[in-house]
């Protein structure tokens, strides 16, 4: 078994973790300090030799992104994804809720690394007690000289508010989360120009996911050769796993990028429930595919998913043992994506209630063959074939499934 | 207009600052009078300076904003994959529906209860999940559930 001294989760299970008092007990903003004393340029290339890839599901190395953002302009924001809602996925809610000074020491110094003076946090409008603790952790950070004018006489200043999201998944997407912040719908923007070029209200923005931020820290106080120690060739740090589903021990795992998926699950997570067998596992969160039992010695990082036909995502593992109907496994990722599409594209909207009404059909056992033969047409008409990438991430799960589980969907619909 | 304008129409009377303000105002005016009322959408668009049609396009966009009254106590049951594989998802929603006698997406007559299904609570870990109001309830089981109704049953 990996053995590994958690270091994002190091403080969520002390008492009042959450409070500044104890984050200052434990090393909190000591990071922050000595990045002032660095400079932006330094920072950037700290941060960018580590080797860390963004934590929100996409990957992109952090560093190159915080290189994008022009060094000239004179107003630039930072914005920091809090919306966590890729089903699977409760990695960020637990680090907001227990150890939200971890991720604003991180925001600071990111702020100060690409120039900016104004940061704003986005969380999802559901995370009631995460919008409590956010507001406490930037008022306190105020209180104790850490965001403001002239941040610890550095001559910095910075300024960050919270604003709450209200039911959206699509809003996680940086632009769309952009235009949510304007008070728009949450409708995804073309890219390019990228946020780095033209983002909030034309600005060059930041936008950064909550657990990448609380990487930052360690990366400054322990610098990048320490962090790029760990991990693989093209996967490096420390990741927080998300297990759920059918095993003994769900919960948050931190671990070391490219601890392999039977490990997480059969050592860290207890294994299955009542000693049954896998019969499949999603690795990234609902948005990635589904992986069978043959590829449970995958090791969890970037470049191995992708050669096993899945993703990282957001490392959250839902598991799922012999006994589970793959078919309504189908029809119930189905359904959130079409609950969430934002309507823009016709495939999308349209094609994705056809998509779940040809599913539910099949799920009720009421189907003919040719019912497959519809749903299949139908994927091919939506993936590929929308503005963002919602239209083809809705049909992964209908494709892998019935390519995967062809013969459960076979005896569904009485075909042999 | 000449060449070099090329604002849509209108656009130069939305004040970006205003507009940015929207959710929370949206979110005082729900939490005011439990839903956004057609009055509420006006008055807001109208302290905002924007159209009130603009303002029920955007507000319809979220889930979280209500044209309708919900009950005293709303209550949402996670419809996640990790809620369903804990034996959570539908087999709560049926259980709380048989125990309350309102169906999913309804309201009780009374106006006590709200009984609904929503998307991924982010509990999977402590699956399966639901929330009252703002209280969130997690590892949930026919006698946790029992419990917290009756609490309700007698907060009245």
């Amino acid at each position: 078994m990996t053995s590994w001294q958690p270091v994002l989760l190091a403080n969520v299970n002390r008492p009042n973790s959450e409070r500044i008092t104890t984050y200052m007990d434990h090393g909190g903003y000591e990071a922050l300090r000595k990045a002032l004393g660095m400079s932006p340029a330094a920072l950037i290339a700290e941060v960018k030799a580590s080797g860390l890839r963004g934590r929100g599901g996409a990957g992109f190395p952090t560093g190159t992104k915080w290189g994008f953002m022009p060094q000239d302009a004179p107003v630039k924001y930072l914005a920091v994804n809090t919306d966590e809602g890729e089903p699977g996925t409760f990695k960020d809610r637990l680090i907001v809720e227990r150890d939200p000074h971890s991720i604003l020491e991180g925001v600071i110094i990111a702020a100060y690394a690409i120039g900016a003076h104004r940061a704003f946090v986005y969380i999802r409008g559901e995370f009631f007690l995460g919008v409590k603790r956010w507001i406490k952790a930037i008022a306190d950070a105020y209180q104790y000289g850490f965001l403001g004018k002239n941040i610890l006489r550095s001559g910095f200043d910075l300024d960050v508010s919270v604003h709450r999201g209200a039911g959206a998944y699509i809003c996680g997407e940086e632009t769309a989360m952009i235009e949510s912040l304007e008070g728009k719908r949450g409708e995804p923007r073309q890219k390019p120009p990228y946020p780095a070029q033209v983002g909030l209200w034309g600005q060059p923005t930041l936008v950064q996911n909550v657990e990448t931020l609380a990487n930052i820290r360690h990366i400054v106080s322990r610098g990048a050769a320490w962090y790029a120690s760990i991990g693989t060739e093209q996967s490096k740090g420390p990741k927080v796993f998300c297990v759920s589903g059918h095993v003994n021990r769900p919960g948050n795992y931190e671990l070391p990028l490219g601890t392999p998926l039977r490990e997480i699950i059969f050592e860290h997570a207890g294994g299955v429930r009542m000693g049954r067998a896998i019969k499949a596992v999603i690795p990234g969160g609902a948005s990635t595919p589904i992986l069978t039992p043959d590829k449970l010695d995958v090791p969890m990082a970037f470049e191995t998913l992708t050669a096993a036909g899945s993703a990282l995502g957001t490392g959250a593992i839902m598991v799922m043992d012999e006994t589970t109907d793959m078919v309504e496994v189908t029809r119930r990722i189905t359904s959130f994506f079409v609950h969430e599409s934002c309507g823009g594209c016709v495939p999308c909207r349209i094609g994705g209630v056809r998509l779940l009404e040809a599913l539910e059909v099949v799920s009720s056992g009421k189907g003919t063959p040719a019912d497959l033969d519809r749903l299949e047409h139908l994927a091919h008409s939506i993936s590929g074939l929308t503005f963002c990438p919602m239209g083809t991430g809705m049909c992964e799960p209908v494709t892998s499934g019935i390519k995967l589980f062809r013969s459960e969907f076979d005896a569904r619909v009485g075909a042999q | 207009m000449n060449g070099t304008d090329t604002q849509p129409l209108g656009a130069s009377l939305v004040d970006p600052a205003k507009q940015a303000m929207l959710l929370s105002a949206l979110y005082i005016a729900q939490e005011r009078e439990g839903n956004l009322t057609a009055e509420a959408i006006e008055r807001v668009a109208k302290r905002l300076g924007l159209n009130p049609g603009q303002v029920y396009s955007i507000a319809s966009f979220y889930t979280l904003f209500r044209t309708q009254p919900t009950g005293h106590y709303l209550i949402q049951v996670c419809d996640g994959l990790s809620c369903y594989l804990c034996d959570g998802a539908d087999k709560i929603a049926d259980y709380i529906s048989a125990k309350i006698g309102v169906q999913p997406g309804e309201t009780s007559a009374d106006g006590r209860f709200s009984l609904e299904k929503v998307q991924c609570l982010a509990s999977c870990g402590t699956a399966p999940a639901m929330r009252i109001n703002d209280q969130l309830y997690e590892n949930l089981t026919p006698a946790t559930i029992d419990a917290i109704l009756e609490g309700l049953l007698e907060e009245g």
